[in-house]
């Protein structure tokens, strides 16, 4: 038996359809109904939660009522505990990370969400990394990477996991832009954090081969080999992210997750720092190196969620001192892309562009195109 | 072949006809349009200079059969040899269950299909374990040697240490094959042992043990001849420095010789072909490693590792891969191992030889050895000028000393193949300090007439 | 033309048979050792036979004590329950070349003259066997191009292990191997070619594809430096497509100084059509076991042939068949060598084998192996692109696929929730065996990857289609049939699959099973 905990954030998506790019805040809610946008949400998880029927005796079901949940487990012929209130037809962020805090009380298996990026920022203060969880894609932005390709894979895949094909976790970009700015049509997207979600490894009996290694196996060897590689008096700049984070862990140092911190000898020299800051630091050493890894979906090395690491910082540290470091998961999920840099500064996007090596294991690399 | 009249009968649809049918529906002219795909400077344009193809299947076997009249074998001849590869019986049971083409030419298919196949080497890696003491044991890798290697990975991945310590008197082929499979991490010291005994030289251990010995390797029966009888404090001293202990053991004699398990080995690794393979010119051999079913120590195998497990008929035994994600546990190591074909057929053979014997024939078979050998041993140092250089009991190999005869081993030989005996192999180029010495190997296929033939020859070579 | 026959009542040997600990009883046997005769008893003393202390096994010894004819028995039925390529429609299994293995081959390799000689016989002693080693050196030889040839490895991860070993000899006599640690492979080459020169301490830089599925050669002139010891490349790789590039790629590694290993383990379509010297590459290997006729025994004995340029010879391993115009020696005088990779000259029966199967064929008939091998993946592919359901790995890019080829069933996945593993749990029920997916990670979605070399028939190729599109079928119309499968097969589906993960429950020995299971 496992215990799924069901929450719809009902607004997602409305403003779409009506052209707002978003249902962030009460306003642009309004707009969008005024404009005459439905509710779609709900729609879009009835498809996942139909998909469920299949092991629907192995799930013990919680969800909130109505829209939040209850309305859609009833349409899907599935029976679940309802628990919370809300004020129909008023629901806001806060009632999702209500929600969200009630259901990881209850120590349950896994966490499915339908939502966008905002709903998942929402979910992500609620739980942190504490609680496998699964996000429905029914918003209009979908930049992080905890949601299923659609909401009939996210039924499929959450089967998996209540039938144990799926048991290994992995921590997932939890990724929203500046909603303001995207309004006026200037994409630019931060990385605000992690949620844990199942991580659909094959578990396949593959007899002919060595066996692939997980996510966490290969940041783990990659974490081991920066470490080992450090050279002395150089300062590393290391960038934001939970891979970068682990090459802190492996060097027994605090760091900030979603900052830059700087490193020489093993030490931490200075923490979440800003751009001006960096530059401070460069001036004061002959040598540095840049760590980053690759954020978001699309595969962003510089210009997403790393602002900090600007176009000047890129071109004082050199191209030949970039070290990009990825988990081999992580790389295959973008097979056959580019990744992307965008520092603001077009002689320094040329400069980055090319070819270059992302580090995936002890020493292993692959070689990936690099394009603005 | 030129201007053939023939369909081959491994090439089925090199029938015109069929052939024809086949580029039509593909709408190609020939086969050519496919090549195509290849760019012309990279076509081969000559022709392979090879033999002309022998076309009937009668006349390939009486060729192939010329060819292996030329050799002497051990059939019409008395062999001798042992040390890594060794004349013993071959039940005619196993030689069937080794000619069925379901295990024979079957690969890497899951159990679903091929579950005779995994619930076979489940048995083999069982009973391998039940003579060596060990509860885990992977699936053949490709011989002794490679054994010796992988366990050695496996300890220093295990304990993050980066020298092995091996016996001085271990096979210096196996030791060849060690040295080049732990390059270029982990370094391999011999340390010395007596040359009148065989046994390690345990103050030289105690001396060159230290916190980077991984492992510790040594060989029972001794390469050489001889039984290592410290063992147990080989393998304790190893402990007591952290290091794992690792013995190479000959399967067969473990009726009789202690479980290396019981005397504190942390691994037994060894050679299969003793159990059911034929000598084939060096291709019986196939290589296993057994060790403590424990995550410290499963989880650093490379190999594939067959577990029994459950299936949605009640009742049923199925079978799948143990510890799948065994790279996470591994995830220390800066390099990995490999996998991939080796000798698993061997395995199966392997398996069905130990079902056969049984605890009683392992037995009869060790103690019917110890005898023959010693029979020999006895009456080999009575012939003048010939010397046994390593006392004590030995099991299947022995030295012989013929320094003191004034002929090389070389020349003693060639005598021999005269009296149709295949003498033992010359060991003063492994071991210079043995001089005119050669490694004999007696088992249970050698009758006493075998064996006095071989004495009897030698007498009248050396007088 | 022969009847195409999809085996709708297809039912596998279940024997439902039991261990074989499970089948004894103290006191039987299989069989009785030699008897020692009294001569010999008579001869010794008492004493010559007593064993170091603490070296007397005492403990207990639990094999399994069972009769002839029921071990017999017992190893038949699992035998059944084994589906060999000689006896099924096994073009299942990609890049692994499943032909048939001649009976003749058995029949030889049994011979005595064969089967009871001892490795360390003196080498007079041992012509013949060392004539067939060096005539059939010489066929891999004129197959590749190449000059030297080891068959000692025993496999072909084996001898791309060896090759990793020559290329840190070749460096180190050179006194680069310091400086040169990096080896460059292309990620639809066999995983092999990463995992065994990381084994031997190289870091491996892997390329990606361009947008047609060829090795990306950009990519490659940019990773190549003055750091690369070699590149690995198969070719064509697991997916089939020939590297247009092969040529100007080993140009750009020799450039910097590095090697080229071509790793031929799909060669089989070009023998006499396309070679390793023709591109450049410095070494290659063969799969014996795959390209030359021999079976594979379920995962050996299998041999890798490696071969390499003149100038690479001494440091193959030792030793070597030698011929010195009437007599042919082992030459083991080869002082820069790696050493050994394994005992012995190699896995001989193999050898022997392959010699046999190259007799047989000659330059002409090696040639029709690779011209059918071709056609035959072509007519299949010609087939299975009607069905619905089935994709190929870079499908339209217009290039003509070689020996083999790389299908998936992702659109099967995204509409059906049904993937590689119940298609192939399923075609089990038909008959088929368990299909070569592809190694992982699965960078193509769902893969299968078949390879219908020379020794099929039409037929056989219509019906494996016919069975493919029977089961895609199924997954339209009734998933579930497939999420359960197979029910004709010899295991049904695994449950609790975790249990094997699980150090408690695992059991690698009847033993261990015995105690985690309470038995």
């Amino acid at each position: 038996m496992k215990k799924l905990g069901f929450i719809v954030n009902p607004v997602a998506g409305i403003g779409g359809k009506v052209g707002l790019k978003g249902s962030d805040g009460e306003a642009v809610l309004k707009k969008a109904l005024d404009l005459g946008a439905t509710f779609e949400s709900g729609q879009k998880a009835l498809i996942t939660m139909k998909a469920l029927r299949n092991v629907a005796d192995q799930l013990d079901i919680y969800t909130w009522p109505g829209e939040m949940g209850e309305n859609i487990c009833t349409a899907a012929g599935l029976s679940a505990t309802v628990i919370g209130n809300i004020d129909s037809g008023h629901t806001t962020p806060e009632d999702t990370i209500r929600a969200a805090r009630s259901l990881r009380d209850l120590n349950l298996d896994i966490i499915l969400f339908a939502g966008g990026d905002g709903t998942a920022r929402n979910i992500m203060d609620a739980v942190g990394t504490a609680v496998t969880v699964l996000g429905i894609p029914t918003g209009c932005k979908i930049h992080s990477g905890v949601y299923a390709l659609n909401p009939r894979n996210a039924g499929m895949l959450i089967a998996q996991y209540v039938r144990g094909k799926v048991r290994e976790t992995r921590e997932a970009e939890v990724m929203d832009i500046d909603e303001e700015l995207f309004r006026q049509d200037i994409v630019q997207a931060r990385l605000y954090g992690y949620l844990r979600i199942p991580n659909e490894t094959k578990m396949v009996q593959n007899l002919k081969s060595g066996r692939g290694y997980s996510e966490s196996t290969s940041v783990e060897l990659l974490s081991n080999y920066i470490a080992d590689t450090m050279e002395k008096d150089v300062l590393y700049i290391v960038g934001t992210g939970s891979t970068t984070a682990a090459v802190m862990k492996k060097l027994e140092l605090p760091y900030t997750l979603l900052g830059v911190d700087l490193v020489c000898n093993r030490k931490v020299i200075a923490s979440d720092c800003t751009e001006h800051e960096i530059l401070e630091y460069l001036d004061q050493y002959d040598r540095a190196k840049i760590i980053v890894t690759v954020i978001g979906g699309q595969g962003y090395i510089f210009g997403r969620g790393n602002q900090q690491l600007s176009a000047e910082v890129i071109r004082r540290t050199g191209r030949e001192n970039i070290m990009v470091a990825a988990s081999k998961n992580k790389m295959l999920s973008l097979f056959g892309q580019k990744l992307y840099v965008d520092t603001g500064c077009e002689d320094v996007n040329r400069l980055l562009c090319g070819y270059m090596r992302v580090l995936v294991g002890y020493g292993e690399s692959m070689v990936v195109p690099v394009t603005d | 072949m030129s201007g053939k009249q023939f369909v081959h009968p491994y090439i089925p649809n090199s029938e015109p006809a069929v052939k024809q049918q086949m580029l039509d529906a593909i709408g190609m002219t020939s086969v050519e349009d496919i090549y195509q795909g290849i760019p012309e400077h990279l076509r081969f344009k000559g022709e392979m200079q090879l033999p002309d193809p022998i076309i009937s299947e009668y006349s390939c076997q009486r060729h192939v059969e010329g060819l292996l009249n030329q050799n002497r074998n051990a059939k019409n001849n008395i062999c001798f040899l042992g040390g890594g590869t060794w004349n013993h019986y071959v039940p005619s049971v196993v030689e069937t269950i080794m000619e069925r083409d379901e295990f024979l030419t079957c690969y890497v298919g899951d159990a679903y299909t091929d579950h005779g196949k995994f619930q076979a080497l489940f048995e083999s890696s069982s009973m391998l374990g039940d003579l060596t003491g060990f509860e885990a044991c992977n699936t053949p890798t490709y011989d002794w040697a490679n054994a010796i290697a992988i366990a050695c990975r496996m300890t220093a991945r295990a304990n993050q240490r980066t020298e092995i310590l091996v016996a001085g008197n271990m096979s210096p082929d196996r030791l060849m094959v060690v040295r080049n499979y732990c390059k270029p991490e982990i370094t391999v010291t011999k340390i010395g042992y007596d040359k009148n005994t065989g046994l390690m030289d345990l103050d030289d251990l105690k001396a060159k043990l230290s916190d980077k010995t991984s492992a510790v390797y040594f060989e029972n029966p001794v390469y050489t001849g001889s039984l290592e009888s410290q063992a147990a404090a080989i393998c304790a001293a190893a402990k007591s420095a952290g290091a794992y202990s690792i013995v190479g053991v000959d399967p067969t004699s473990l009726g009789i010789l202690e479980a290396p398990a019981a005397y504190g080995a942390d691994y037994a690794v060894g050679e299969i072909q003793p159990l059911g393979l034929h000598m084939s010119y060096g291709g019986g051999i196939g290589g296993f490693i057994c060790t403590k079913d424990d995550k410290e120590f499963v989880g650093e195998f490379p190999s594939l590792l067959f577990g029994l497990c459950e299936t949605q008929q009640e009742g049923e035994y199925g079978f799948g891969e143990v510890f799948y994600e065994r790279t996470s546990y591994a995830s220390r190591e800066k390099g990995k191992d490999f996998i991939g074909t080796t000798t698993a057929l061997h395995g199966i053979a392997a398996a069905v030889y130990m079902a056969l014997m049984g605890p009683q024939g392992f037995k009869e078979l060790g103690e019917g050895i110890l005898k023959r050998v010693a029979y020999t041993k006895k009456k080999l140092s009575e012939i003048p000028g010939i010397k046994i250089p390593v006392s004590g009991c030995s099991y299947c190999d022995f030295l012989v000393d013929f320094t003191e005869t004034g002929k090389t081993v070389a020349e003693i030989n060639k005598a021999l193949l005269d009296y149709n005996v295949l003498g033992g192999k010359y060991m003063g180029g492994e071991f210079p300090e043995y001089g005119q010495s050669a490694l004999y190997s007696v088992t249970e296929v050698h009758t006493v007439e075998d064996l006095d033939t071989l004495i009897g020859a030698l007498k009248k070579i050396c007088a | 033309m022969a009847k195409v026959k999809v085996r709708n009542n297809f039912q596998q040997a279940r024997w439902n048979e039991p261990v074989i600990y499970e089948l004894s009883t103290p006191g039987l046997r299989g069989i009785i050792p030699p008897l020692v005769e009294d001569a010999i008893e008579a001869g010794i003393s008492e004493d010559a036979c007593a064993l170091p202390d603490g070296l007397k096994r005492k403990s207990s010894l639990d094999l399994p004590e069972v009769a002839q004819k029921q071990v017999l028995e017992h190893f038949l039925h699992l035998s059944q329950e084994t589906m060999g390529a000689n006896l099924a429609n096994d073009m299942s299994e990609g890049t692994c070349t499943m032909k048939y293995n001649p009976r003749l081959c058995e029949t030889l390799v049994a011979n005595p003259g064969f089967a009871d000689i001892h490795p360390d016989q003196d080498v007079d002693t041992v012509q013949g066997i060392l004539k067939v080693y060096y005539d059939f050196e010489h066929v891999v030889k004129e197959v590749s191009g190449l000059d030297k040839f080891s068959l000692q490895p025993g496999g072909g991860n084996h001898a791309v292990y060896t090759a990793a070993s020559v290329i840190r000899a070749y460096h180190e006599s050179r006194g680069e191997a310091e400086q040169r640690d990096e080896i460059i492979t292309t990620i639809f080459s066999h995983p092999c070619d990463s995992a065994c020169p990381a084994t031997a301490g190289y870091k491996v830089i892997t390329i990606w594809p361009d947008e047609h599925g060829m090795p990306d050669y950009e990519a490659i002139k940019a990773a190549a430096n003055e750091h690369t010891a070699a590149i690995f490349m198969t070719n064509p790789e697991d997916i089939g497509i020939y590297n247009i590039h092969a040529d100007k790629i080993v140009e750009t590694i020799h450039a910097v100084g590095g090697l080229c290993f071509y790793d031929q383990a799909n060669a089989n379509a070009f023998l006499g059509i396309a070679r390793a010297k023709e591109a450049g590459f410095d070494m290659c290997h063969f799969n014996v076991h795959k390209t030359f006729g021999t079976p594979h025994g379920g995962e050996g004995p299998a041999c890798g042939a490696f071969g390499v340029r003149e100038s690479l010879a001494k440091f193959l391993p030792v030793p070597t068949v030698e011929f010195d115009g009437n007599h042919y020696y082992l030459d083991y005088d080869k002082p820069e060598s790696i050493g050994r990779v394994r005992e012995y000259i190699g896995q001989s029966a193999v050898v022997l084998k392959a010699y046999a199967w190259s007799m047989m064929m000659g330059a002409e008939g090696l040639k029709e192996c690779a011209e059918i091998s071709v056609l035959n993946n072509n007519y299949m592919l010609n087939l299975m692109e009607k069905i619905p359901g089935v994709a190929h790995a870079f499908q339209g890019n217009g290039i003509i696929r070689q020996e083999q080829i790389r299908y998936s069933f992702q659109p099967l996945r995204e509409k059906y929730d049904i993937g590689s593993d119940d298609m192939n749990c399923r075609m089990g029920d038909y008959g088929i065996p368990w299909f070569w997916s592809s190694h992982h990670p699965w960078v193509i979605p769902e893969p299968m990857t078949i390879e219908p070399c020379e020794s099929y028939t039409k037929e056989n190729i219509e019906e494996y289609c016919k069975v493919v599109e029977t089961v895609a079928k199924e997954a339209a119309e009734t998933p579930e049939l497939l999420k359960n499968a197979p029910y004709n097969t010899a295991m049904h589906r695994r449950i609790k699959e975790e249990e094997l993960d699980d150090p408690e429950k695992w059991a690698l020995t009847w033993r261990a099973y015995k105690r985690k299971h309470s038995l």
